[in-house]
């Protein structure tokens, strides 16, 4: 079907509308269905959003950011901005300076609060149970405002931090 | 566990397996086709699936295959590699949501290597394995069952988790191979049908408001799918820096503000335009109980109008489960199988025109609601 506004490219959008009681249905495409106003009926994939925020990160030479591949399976910065999909969990290590920005604009943390995988069960997991829980309220500490809290949490997370080095 | 390998059985067929949400027995399942809860794992000491080399692939099918085979969860049920299964087979469990794309491969040429899945025997649990992760752990329901499906899939992780080395970052959480899933690994979806909203034009200010709230919405085949009869998926956008338990009850309290919504958007058709309303609804199902050719597109849009001509009571038959059941079985692979041979688009269509006949003349002659409005009765509502 041709699209009935500019009659060149294929109809993709098919929007029925009700006016004065007549049920009217318009086949536009998706440029002239753009042009009318009319949202296209697939939301943007949130990873092109993402990849995009790649290609800025990636170029600036932001801190911890690397050229080398990962040491585990190879892949590159360069494979990663084209493909938006790492190689490995190394992956998460080793482009961690970079991956940190990414993160907190794609999710806007960048903190894991959910399941603790209870399958490797060490002694460090006490350690990251505590941190989690310090660093949780320290974000709750700013938001409102009691920096005092939050001054006293960040010395206790340095701690921690330390001991973990 | 069964399946087709090393059994010295003849080639799988995938059944009625997976169809289980479809039986119209969730809440508010007239509004809401299907929930979808999903967890993406990973193994350590493997590249991500779409990197690995196939001994790679088959080895992390070995370990999930054995995992699978020690826990109780999927007691009964099965294990089918991709490859052992026809690709008409394949195409049949896309048609029914239960894998996706990437798991099956193109309609032509072989299967991807090492991809399989395992499937509960009657409930709706599974997993996906070497898809773009190791493991993506699902549950698929009919109606809106946010609850029943996250504890499902949750308890299957737990179980699993038990006996495979899951790749976990102290930070990021369960690592996955796009970022976009990283930290919970959670996607949770429900299948919405809109055509309200759509017909008073208040569609886009609900999709825009859900793309505020952090939430996204997709076509009825997930990521980069297109929107067709109406149905749209809303989901969680991020993964990372809320508990499971919040992503989960974000999203219920956002879908039941959309149900309601639509509630609102259906009420205010049938008080504005009663007439216009029921023109649609018979006219829709009368092209689908005469038509003698129809594609895809066109029985979902007509589907579609039947369904919200029943939610309305303006009709009193089919029956939700029977448009659910049309909704999958019509389209091509499950034609093709019923039909026992390849279809062209020309023969498909005319192919799903003589089943959709036959599955709603099994159902009567469908009967107006004895409490249809009438138009002159509404002017008082």
């Amino acid at each position: 079907m041709v699209c009935e506004r500019c009659q060149e490219r294929e109809a993709e959008v098919h929007l029925t509308t009700i006016e004065n009681d007549e049920m009217a249905t318009v086949h536009l495409c998706s440029s002239c269905a753009g042009q009318e106003g009319i949202a296209l009926t697939s939301a943007p994939a949130p990873l092109a959003d993402f990849l995009a925020t790649i290609g800025t990160s990636v170029e600036d030479t932001s801190e911890g950011a690397t050229s080398e591949p990962c040491p585990y399976c190879g892949t590159t910065s360069a494979d990663f901005r084209r493909s938006g999909r790492l190689g490995c969990p190394e992956c998460y290590a080793h482009f961690e300076g970079q991956l940190r920005g990414l993160l907190r604009r794609v999710h806007g943390s960048t903190q894991h609060v959910g399941k603790l995988y209870l399958g490797e069960a060490t002694e460090a997991d006490d350690r990251y149970v505590k941190l989690r829980s310090l660093r949780l309220r320290l974000d709750r500490a700013v938001e409102l405002e009691d920096f005092e809290a939050a001054a006293e949490l960040r010395d206790q997370i340095n701690v921690l931090e330390a001991a973990e080095r | 566990m069964s399946g087709g390998n090393g059994m010295g059985v003849p080639t799988p067929t995938v059944d009625d397996r997976g169809t289980s949400w479809l039986d119209g027995s969730g809440q508010d399942h007239e509004i809401v086709l299907s929930t979808r809860v999903r967890l993406a794992r990973n193994l350590q000491g493997y590249t991500f699936a779409l990197r690995a080399d196939a001994d790679d692939r088959h080895s992390v099918l070995d370990q999930v295959r054995h995992a699978l085979e020690a826990s109780a969860d999927l007691d009964n049920g099965v294990l089918w590699e991709m490859s052992d299964l026809e690709a008409v087979e394949r195409r049949i469990l896309h048609e029914r949501h239960v894998v996706s794309r990437e798991l099956i491969g193109p309609d032509e040429g072989p299967a991807p290597v090492g991809t399989a899945l395992a499937l509960g025997a009657s409930g709706p649990c599974g997993v996906m394995i070497n898809e773009e992760d190791h493991l993506r752990i699902q549950s698929l329901h009919n109606g809106m069952e946010l609850e029943a499906a996250w504890k499902q899939v949750s308890e299957l992780d737990e179980a699993l988790g038990g006996r495979l080395p899951y790749a976990f970052h102290h930070e990021f959480g369960f690592l996955t191979c796009c970022p976009t899933n990283v930290g919970t690994g959670l996607r949770a979806s429900v299948l919405v049908h809109l055509p309200g909203l759509v017909l008073t034009k208040e569609i886009n200010k609900v999709l825009q408001g859900i793309a505020q709230v952090g939430l996204t919405y997709r076509g009825l085949y997930g990521e980069g799918s297109e929107v067709v009869g109406n149905f749209f998926q809303i989901s969680n956008q991020t993964t990372l820096g809320k508990s499971e338990m919040d992503l989960v009850d974000h999203l219920r309290e956002i879908s039941v503000q959309v149900v309601e919504y639509e509630k609102r958007a259906r009420s205010v058709l049938l008080r504005e335009a009663p007439s216009v309303l029921e023109d649609k609804v018979w006219r829709a199902y009368g092209i689908l109980r005469h038509a003698r050719s129809l594609s895809f597109d066109e029985m979902m849009n007509l589907l579609s109008g039947v369904r919200l001509g029943l939610t309305l009571k303006l009709l009193r038959t089919p029956r939700v489960r029977t448009l659910n059941e049309i909704m999958i079985f019509a389209q091509s692979a499950h034609l093709e199988r019923r039909a026992e041979r390849t279809l062209d688009e020309g023969d498909a269509d005319v192919y799903r025109a003589s089943f959709v006949r036959e599955r709603l003349s099994a159902e009567g002659e469908a009967t107006s609601s004895p409490s249809e409005p009438r138009p002159e009765a509404d002017n008082s509502a």
